[in-house]
């Protein structure tokens, strides 16, 4: 019996789990996939927004920027790459310019800090190569970029250090209640709880439907990328966004916290996460409208995501209203990523007003990594001498050591796949995608989990890499 | 102190540092990132590898064989399983092991990183990402190597060698290979391998085509093709669809140069090697390259012989040969590039190999060598050239004495 059954682990649901792992009560996660992150959270721009767009007054903007302010320092706590490189809103007519106006405005009553709206030249001179279509802009300098996914597995660690229970492909079929329990049935296993906090992303119409009345409905809006390599960096050193419109806030051209560069996304209605010629064929054009030159030859990946839109036009942060005890945080489309840490704090102060929290006597709230390749060289050599794995690199591109792998393998929440392994570490991550350390991850895989090669998993289950063996060896 | 490190273990870098040894070097060290000799060639089990070198059709593990042979007992040191982090134009490397970090001094480099397969992204197919894309060689070594199929429908994306070769490789281990398909006009890989590869087994080339779509949620569960005009566009309406579990991507090789361009090498934009002199030297002087690293070769024992030269220019380099003026060689565009694309002056040797490929498929042609002055110094004449095979041109020092200036090579149809 469980306090709360936390559904999903996406960022939201990591970040819900994180704040409640300080109390002294029983909570459980529940995730359909093999790990956490796998929905919106791991494909998105990656941009924590400084609130300048939400219209003031609604639950967006609240918890944007708030949550900006609290996503600087959990990454900072909890090691996770965070880069305050700033953002730019340019424009390129007279409409736009108006629009400039409208968001320093709103930003300023939003509490956003800093901003500054800059002429033709000033803004040419901080980003020489955008077009010289380029009219003026309005500039971010405290909007950052961060590894989404890097966040919600540190938030989910933590989470897990501190006694929180976190059961992956546990997909949720079934949920009643009995006498005030809960009973939430998945495909594994059953589970009770007083309270559900309901993190389902893309599904949480869905789950909620499983127990209560239609309240919401959540509709899916694809999003397409394209990740260049390292070489094409230089382009910016700020995320660059042209004016929002109906549609979106339009095709960003953004650096990225591993040093790529991340253009995308469009919007495009659909339940399915495959790129599409003709939609990146947009995103590419959208592009190019900002910045001229982007070698779009150095492309390493392109991938979509889902933004969870509902018909309600802003987050859905409230307990049921025909279930009680049920919280939904639902609809959390952009800016859902800076908003999370916010949006987990609403669910602690919802179940506050329900039961007494009372904090733990001692909780873990930080978390160390070993990035290889940011250690000095002394830090290196000392490494090594304790575990000579950490002298061996498997990713080539971005410098991962075996030994971080095995970490990674091994880590609070193992990884299981070959892109586990990536989210973790990053191998695979850069210009060959895993074409020369993918065979070695595998092989690291079977070794350190007792696995037949055959049960190696590209990224969630049934995508088995290899079908049969040849020879026995 | 080493007189030269020489940086991979692969064919051009056995073969480079048989001839450094050869040469009279003393302290000759490879390193390797692997934990054997032989890099790529250890997964090509096919033949077709020696012929130009000794002279007997061998695979590739038996040709790194040879080499590896060929060293044992000599002066050559080998580092496995280290990585070469950074060099610098002081000729410092700094590696990592087992061992820990740390800097080596050389006299002289020869870079011999190879080079890597393009990914997906590179050409940005569309579609689903699950499993079942694999580049070919990475589908090469899960196979050769590891003894593990990756599919059993297959199509192939591009007509680049290893993919070609991995036609052949997964039909003979009982996969069913639906079809080749290329956006170009012709293929990029070798003529021998069309045949031997595809023709033989029936395997459908599609010229002019690309993949539009990949679908399958988990796995590879379908692919769409769709003729392509001169630009490269999809034409709507030309698609044919193939239901299987399995693409592997042969799109283009890409040399290795991370290492090349902290070390501040001039790289050539059209290669995306080291721009290289005749003995292979690059514009940094003591540091030399060859094999894949400089551009991608279609042959391994031309890589060999590159090798060679380049050790060559090492051994000279550490005699102290003298090298000032240039003679710069540039291509019209439907050559690609030139190796080398710099030919030292005073002209020291009795003959200079230039290597390039081609563009476009030419059939019966000349080659024409011109200088500064527009006048015709060579002429070479081909039944026909293709991109995929590498071509080669001798110009023997008196022709290159005859010539002013800087040279342009260029191809007029017969």
């Amino acid at each position: 019996m469980f306090d709360v059954v936390i559904i999903g682990a996406g960022i939201v649901g990591c970040s819900a789990a994180y704040y409640l792992s300080q109390y002294d009560i029983r909570v459980c996660v529940l995730e359909a996939a093999n790990d956490v992150s796998m929905g919106t959270t791991k494909a998105n721009s990656a941009i924590v927004h400084a609130g300048y767009d939400p219209e003031t007054g609604t639950l967006m903007a609240k918890h944007n920027v708030i949550g900006a302010a609290l996503t600087k320092e959990l990454c900072r706590k909890l090691d996770v790459p965070y880069k305050e490189c700033g953002a730019m809103v340019i424009g390129f007519d007279e409409t736009d310019l108006n629009t400039i106006q409208k968001l320093y405005d709103r930003g300023i009553r939003n509490g956003v800090e800093q901003l500054q709206i800059l002429n033709r030249e000033e803004t040419l001179k901080l980003e020489p190569q955008l077009s010289r279509d380029v009219r003026g802009c309005l500039l971010i300098p405290t909007s950052a970029i961060i590894a989404p996914w890097e966040l919600a597995m540190a938030l989910m660690e933590t989470a897990v250090r501190n006694g929180v229970q976190l059961k992956l492909n546990n997909r949720v079929e079934a949920i009643s209640k009995k006498d005030g329990v809960f009973t939430v049935r998945t495909n594994a296993d059953e589970y009770q709880a007083k309270y559900i906090i309901n993190a389902a992303g893309v599904h949480s119409d869905k789950v909620h439907e499983l127990i209560g009345e239609k309240e919401f409905t959540i509709t899916t809006v694809k999003g397409e990328y394209y990740l260049l390599d390292k070489s094409e960096s230089s382009r910016c050193q700020r995320t660059i966004f042209q004016c929002p419109s109906a549609v979106g806030k339009g095709v960003l051209v953004s650096p990225t916290v591993h040093g790529n560069l991340i253009v995308g996304p469009n919007a495009v209605d659909s339940d399915n996460v495959d790129t599409t010629y003709e939609g990146l064929q947009f995103v590419k054009k959208r592009a190019q409208r900002s910045i001229p030159f982007i070698a779009f030859g150095e492309n390493i990946r392109n991938f979509a995501g889902l933004r969870a839109k509902n018909d309600r036009g802003d987050f859905i942060v409230e307990e049921s209203r025909s279930v009680p005890d049920f919280f939904n945080i639902a609809g959390i489309m952009s800016p859902g990523l800076t908003s999370a840490p916010s949006l987990g704090l609403a669910a602690v102060d919802w179940l506050k007003g329900k039961q007494e929290l009372v904090k733990k006597d001692s909780y873990c709230e930080s978390r160390k990594k070993i990035r290889f390749n940011e250690l000095s060289d002394e830090e290196k050599n000392e490494l090594i001498k304790k575990d000579p794995r950490y002298g061996r690199i498997i990713c080539r591109c971005m410098t991962v050591t075996e030994g971080e792998i095995v970490d990674a393998i091994h880590g609070v929440i193992p990884a299981v796949s070959i892109d586990g392994v990536k989210r973790r570490c990053t191998a695979g991550m850069g210009r060959c995608q895993g074409g020369f350390c993918g065979g070695k991850v595998a092989e690291i895989l079977v070794r350190e989990r007792g696995i037949s090669p055959l049960e190696v998993l590209q990224d969630q289950e049934g995508t088995n890499i290899l079908v049969k063996e040849l020879k026995v060896k | 102190m080493f007189d030269v490190i020489i940086i991979g273990g692969g064919p051009a870098g056995l073969a480079a540092a048989r001839k450094c040894c050869e040469e009279g070097l003393e302290k000759i060290l490879i390193i390797e990132r692997d934990s054997q000799l032989g890099g790529i060639l250890n997964q090509c089990i096919h033949t077709g590898f020696g012929v130009g070198i000794f002279h007997e059709e061998l695979s590739g593990p038996e040709f790194a064989h040879k080499y590896i042979e060929m060293l044992k007992g000599t002066r050559v040191e080998v580092m496995l399983d280290t990585m070469v982090l950074e060099i610098n134009k002081d000729k410092e490397v700094t590696i990592i092991n087992h061992d820990g970090y740390q800097k080596l001094q050389t006299k002289a480099i020869i870079l011999a990183m190879g080079c890597r397969e393009r990914s997906r992204g590179a050409i940005a197919t569309p579609g689903s990402r699950g499993a079942g894309v694999y580049t070919a060689g990475a589908a090469q070594r899960y196979i050769n190597i590891d003894g593990y199929m990756v599919g059993k429908r297959v199509v192939i994306l591009g007509s680049g060698d290893i993919g070609l070769i991995m036609a052949r490789r997964m039909t003979l281990e009982g996969a069913k290979v639906l079809a080749c398909v290329e956006i170009n006009p012709y293929s990029g890989g070798l003529p021998r391998n069309i045949v031997q590869c595809l023709n033989d087994f029936d395997i459908p080339l599609y010229l002019s085509h690309t993949i539009t779509k990949i679908e399958g949620e988990n796995r590879v569960e379908k692919v769409t093709i769709s003729k392509v005009d001169e630009r490269f566009t999809p034409i709507p309406g030309t698609e044919i669809e193939f239901d299987c579990d399995t693409v592997l991507l042969s799109i283009g090789l890409v040399p290795e140069n991370e290492l090349s361009k902290v070390a501040g090498i001039q790289l050539d934009k059209r290669t995306k090697g080291p721009i290289v002199y005749e003995n292979m030297e690059t514009s940094i002087p003591g540091i030399f390259a060859c094999g894949n690293v400089v551009h991608v070769h279609d042959l391994a024992d031309n890589v060999a012989m590159e090798a060679e030269r380049a050790a060559q220019g090492v051994s000279d380099y550490l005699k102290g040969c003298e090298r000032e003026a240039e003679i710069s060689l540039s291509t019209t565009s439907e050559i690609g590039y030139t190796v080398p694309q710099h030919i030292h002056l005073p002209l020291d040797k009795d003959r200079y190999d230039i290597f390039f490929r081609v563009r476009k498929v030419f059939g019966p042609a000349y080659i024409l060598v011109k200088d500064q002055e527009g006048n015709q110094i060579a002429r070479f004449s081909r039944q026909y050239i293709i991109p995929g095979t590498m071509e080669k041109i001798t110009l023997p020092k008196v022709l290159l004495q005859k010539g002013k200036g800087n040279l342009t090579v260029s191809i007029e149809e017969k």
